[in-house]
This record gives C-alpha cells, structure tokens and sequence, in this order.
C-alpha cells in the first residue's frame, strides 16, 4: 500500500515537473542557445600572425606585433593549424565542413581589437561558415544540434580602473588579441540550465580528447546564452566564463524574468553582462540603437578550400573520442552505461580512471567512488581533479583497502576526506588512527553477544517485533563505532535471533 | 551550372532598397554612430548629398549581367595561403612606440559609451 502510494506521489511529481518545464501547450517553458567561443590551445601561434599564445601570466603587450596591432601595410596569414584543428572539431561533432570557406571582416569600433575590426566568418554577406550542422549529446538521448562552427581571433583583454561603470578610460592588454579561436553556435534547443552545463562540459570533453583545447587554462573556453522564458523576449547573456557559471548566469536569469513576468512587468529583448563574483546579471544599458557590423569577405586572406584529401588525413589521426570511450568503459570493465558518461563527462576524469587500472584498483568499485565521493568532494571545494592532492595512487589503495576487507566502506568515506584534505596515503591514514574495520563474523559475534546481554529487554521484544531488531543492529554498529559492515552485523543479529528462537522453542 | 547568387542588397542592412540610392539624415545619423564620429547637422546634409551620389555612381555595377558568374572575393587567383604554427618573437618596444597613449605597459583608449 505505502509502496503503491509513494509510487504514485513520485509520478505525479514527475508529471508536474514535465508540466512546468513545457508549459501547459507543450512548448518549452525555457529556450537556450549557447554561443561558445574556445581558445585552441594546441596552437603555439596566433591565428594571423607568428606571434606565441602563450600569454598567460606574461607582461601587458608583450606578445604583440605589427599584424595583431593593426599597423597599416601589414597583411595576415593563416595558421595552417587552425584549420587542421576546425576540420577535428567539426568531424567530432558531426557537422558537414563546407569544401571552400571564406573568412570576413566584422566592423566594429572597440578598443579590444587594434584594427577597428575582428576577423572572423559569417554565413551571410557572400559569407561561408566553416562547418554547418552536427550535434553533441547531453544525456538521456537527448541531442543539441549545432548551427554552425567557424573561425575567428580572440579580442584584447580590457582592464577598467574601478568599476566597469566609473572607469574614466580604458586599458587594454593586446596579448590575447588575434589568439586563434573556434566559435560553436547551438540551435535553440536547451530546456534548462542544467542542460546548457551539460553541453558546455560534453562539448569541453570532446575538445579536450581532441587534444584542441586544455581545460585547465583560465579563460580559455568562453560563451554567450540566449534564453527565452515564455511570454517574455530573448535575452542575451553575455561574458560566461565556465560551464559551472552557465549553470548559475542561467537560473539567475529565469528567476529574474520570472519574477518580473509573475509582477505583470515585460521582459524586453536586451543584452546582459554576467558578473561571475556577485554572480548576477546586470544589463549593460546599451543604446537603444541597432549594431551593425557591415561584414563583407575578407579581403586581406585568400579564400580556403578544404579537400577530401585533407580531411581523409585529419580524419586517420583522430584520437578517441568521449563516446567511444564510454563504450569501452562499458564493454571492458562493466561499469554501467550512466556511470561510464559520468566517467568520460571530463577527460580528465578518464584519465584518471585509467591510471588506476593500471594500478590494478577493480574497476566497478573504482568507478563508484570516482563519480560517487570524489565527485561530490571536489564539487565541494568546488576544484576539479587536476587542482586536487588525490592521485591515481590513493585512489587505487583506498579501493583495495576495501576489497581486502581493511576499511568498511563509512571508514573509507572518511578516509577519502583526509586524503583529499592532505594528500596523505590511505594506508598511512589507517595505520596512524588505528583503523580497522571488523570484517570477520567471528570478531562480530562477540560483539553482538555483549550487547545481547546489556539489553536483555530489547533482545526479548526483537523475537517478536522488527523495530527491536533494528534497534540491537544499531548498537551493535556503535559498538563497533561504525567500523562493521552494517549488512554483516544486520546478519549476524539476525542469525543470533534465530539460534535463541529455535532454543527456546526446542 | 546553378544560377549564380548576386548578393541581394538585404544583406548589407545598411543599403536602401533595390534602385534607391538616396542616403537619408537618418542614415547618415546611424553610420556616424557606429563609426564612433561625432558630425555638425552641416556635415549630415553634406555626407548625405555627397554619400548618395557615391552609391548612385556605384549603382552602375548592378548593369553588369553577372548570370553564371562566380563571385570574385578576391583579386588573385589564390587560395589556400598558410603559415606553420611557429612561434617567432617581434620586439614589443617597437610596436609600443607607435601606441598614441600608454598606462605602464597599457595601451590607453577612451572609454566607449
Ligand atoms: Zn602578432
């Protein structure tokens, strides 16, 4: 009855929550569409110029010449790796690569760009995007569809003195201008935030095998999101610097909008900045009139043609990717379908998975407390695997330790903390507190026989009633201070119980 | 062979519609803005008058039969230039002294509005 009852609540709040989430006519309460822009990091050298990229930590305009500073007289040359690395891109993706692209001039008038304008593609204007189509997976087999992939340079970095607001002029670092970028746009087809962060970190994962782009660079994967809310207009989120604050620039907005809606206020189409540490959204305030970037094709750059030829080479060095390895992680070690996406949702995380195999850790138990424990830590501290003291080392001694029957698996949760904590070895940890867990059934039995004998009273009720067995489980555990394995003390209570029983009966 | 696209003046926002060539005050409003100029209403009427006969003279283009052409974007029979992805170092200093206003190692801008 109370099985059926819970059942049918669990599926009226599921009905409900797909109520809310489509609206009453089945149109999606949300939509969102993402506009990624990533760094390829794999590239030593600007899109245009032979200036290095690696600009992280380096002094203000260091890495600057007269191509990237927009001096008259100069001419850009592509970066032959730049469009070896679109081709990767948007063969992962699925996308259909146009044989001949072309680059176009974006004409804007903003210090972020020295030439008064950023070069970058278009699909419209004589302009030809460098792939269309494809799609990335995001889970329950649902698909977001790709529009389009192109390649374009990245924008100066701009300081303000003070606020964004008060700065009475502007500074400018040109060492991230010109740096070779890939732009994805999506269709409209999220539904909700969490379904833009899983977009943003399969997508991240996929360029991350692809070897195109390094995760762990600061910056280096930015985007914009469009949302619509239902009776409302699109809005335009912008200066998104991670997928963990997708996640938190969207719900904020759906609040926000929410709230004005449900107020009989309107939502206007409007751009919005997202301030990443109040962790809101401010609207920029922009002028009323429309920008118009008069693109036209570049005529500084010669148009590209791509050959089956040089895709036929891209495509014979492609590295595995997130989806083949989730199969593999199936096939091989037997690790659930749900778990191995959880796995290969990072490649780091895959990685390090790997490496304790090769440590020879047993792969399911290993696997559960990858996307189980760890992850929930980490998430925690809000730091990913990398920035972490764990190595593929503790993980793969804190697994065995279980297995061999040392730690019970409450013992190893906490033992994991302080691994975290600390970077200590588990076995160092275990040795130092004197833990051990109580494995066998034999030293069990003097335990439950103790605390049979302080509790007569409960002993004589749990012949009879469930609750008071219960009861002699729990202060078994705790007498134990919670270093037995709750299935065997439950056992060994239990098999105590019936030798009473059938002696008293006899 | 597919007839060949002419790009329709609807994909250039900025343009009037097909056979007018007038540039309006309006217009010559909004190109000033976003070329960040500031302009007299003595210099609106003249960029005006003069920008229109500009487009007008232009117009002629359009005479053209371009049927079953391929559209040139470029001057050179050219495709397909690249560079190898190796770094090599410019002195900074250099490019810097050509930089109008500086803060340290900044460049100095206005603020845009
Ligand atoms: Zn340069």
């Amino acid at each position: 009855m109370a099985m059926a009852k819970a059942k049918k609540k669990e599926r009226m709040t599921r009905v409900m929550r797909r109520d809310e989430e489509k609206g009453k006519d089945g149109e999606p309460e949300v939509i969102i569409g993402l506009e990624v822009h990533v760094q390829l990091t794999n590239l030593k050298t600007k899109l245009f110029c032979s200036c290095s990229t690696d600009y992280r930590g380096a002094e203000p305009n260091t890495h600057v010449c007269p191509i990237c500073m927009g001096e008259p007289g100069t001419l850009p040359v592509v970066n032959e790796g730049a469009i070896e690395d679109a081709i990767m891109v948007a063969l992962a993706l699925g996308s259909s690569i146009s044989r001949r692209t072309l680059f176009s001039r974006k004409n804007y008038f903003y210090p972020d760009m020295p030439k008064n304008f950023q070069i970058s593609q278009y699909d419209k204007a004589g302009g030809v995007p460098f792939a269309t189509g494809g799609s990335v997976s995001i889970g329950g087999g649902k698909k977001v569809r790709i529009r389009r992939i192109q390649i374009e340079e990245d924008p100066g970095r701009l300081v303000y003195e003070g606020t964004i607001d008060s700065s009475p002029y502007i500074l400018v670092d040109y060492n991230r201008a010109g740096l070779p970028l890939i732009e994805i746009v999506t269709e409209p087809d999220m539904e909700s935030p969490k379904e833009a962060r899983m977009f943003l970190q399969n997508l991240r994962s996929i360029l991350e095998h692809l070897g195109v782009f390094d995760e762990s660079l600061q910056g280096a994967m930015r985007c914009d999101a469009n949302i619509s809310i239902k009776g409302g207009k699109r809005v335009e989120i912008k200066n998104i610097s991670s997928f963990k604050d997708v996640e938190r620039a969207l719900s904020f907005e759906i609040t926000r909008q929410k709230g004005l809606l449900s107020r009989g206020l309107r939502v206007g189409m409007e751009t919005r900045h997202w301030d990443d540490l109040r962790r809101i959204t401010v609207s920029l305030r922009v002028k009323e009139e429309e920008q118009d970037y008069r693109y036209f094709p570049e005529p500084d750059l010669v148009p590209i043609t791509i050959s089956e030829g040089l895709i036929a080479k891209v495509k014979a060095c492609m590295p595995i990717l997130p989806s083949e390895r989730k199969r593999l992680f199936i096939d091989k070690y037997g690790i659930p379908p749900q778990t191995a996406e959880v796995l290969v949702g990072s490649k780091a995380l895959a990685d390090f998975f790997e490496e304790c195999i090769k440590l020879k850790a047993d792969p399911l138990p290993l696997a559960n407390w990858l996307t189980g424990d760890l992850k929930a830590l980490l998430n925690e501290m809000e730091i990913e695997i990398w920035e972490s003291k764990v190595t593929p080392a503790h993980m793969a001694e804190l697994v065995s330790l279980v297995k061999d029957g040392i730690l019970s698996g409450k013992m190893a949760k906490e033992v994991l903390k302080e691994v975290v904590a600390t970077g200590r070895m588990p076995r160092k940890i275990v040795e130092e507190k004197g833990l051990r867990a109580i494995a066998s059934m034999e030293s069990l039995k003097e335990i439950v026989e103790r605390v049979f004998s302080e509790n007569p009273e409960a002993v004589k009720d749990a012949l009879r009633q469930e609750k008071a067995v219960h009861f002699l489980i729990g202060q078994v555990m705790k007498a134990t201070k919670g270093s037995a394995d709750p299935l065997m003390a439950n056992e060994a209570v239990r098999r105590r119980l019936q030798e009473i029983a059938s002696s008293v009966s006899a | 062979m597919p007839k060949e696209r002419k790009l329709s003046r609807r994909e250039f926002p900025d343009s009037k519609k097909e056979g007018d060539s007038r540039i309006g005050k309006e217009e010559v409003k909004h190109l000033a803005w976003l070329a960040r100029m500031k302009l007299s209403n003595k210099e609106i009427d003249a960029f005006s008058q003069q920008l229109s006969q500009i487009l007008q003279y232009f117009r002629k283009i359009d005479e053209v039969d371009t049927e079953g052409i391929e559209p040139t974007y470029h001057v050179l029979d050219l495709t397909n230039v690249f560079r190898k992805d190796e770094p090599r170092t410019f002195p900074a200093e250099e490019v810097l002294r050509n930089v109008p206003e500086k803060k340290g190692r900044y460049v100095k801008a206005p603020r845009m509005g």
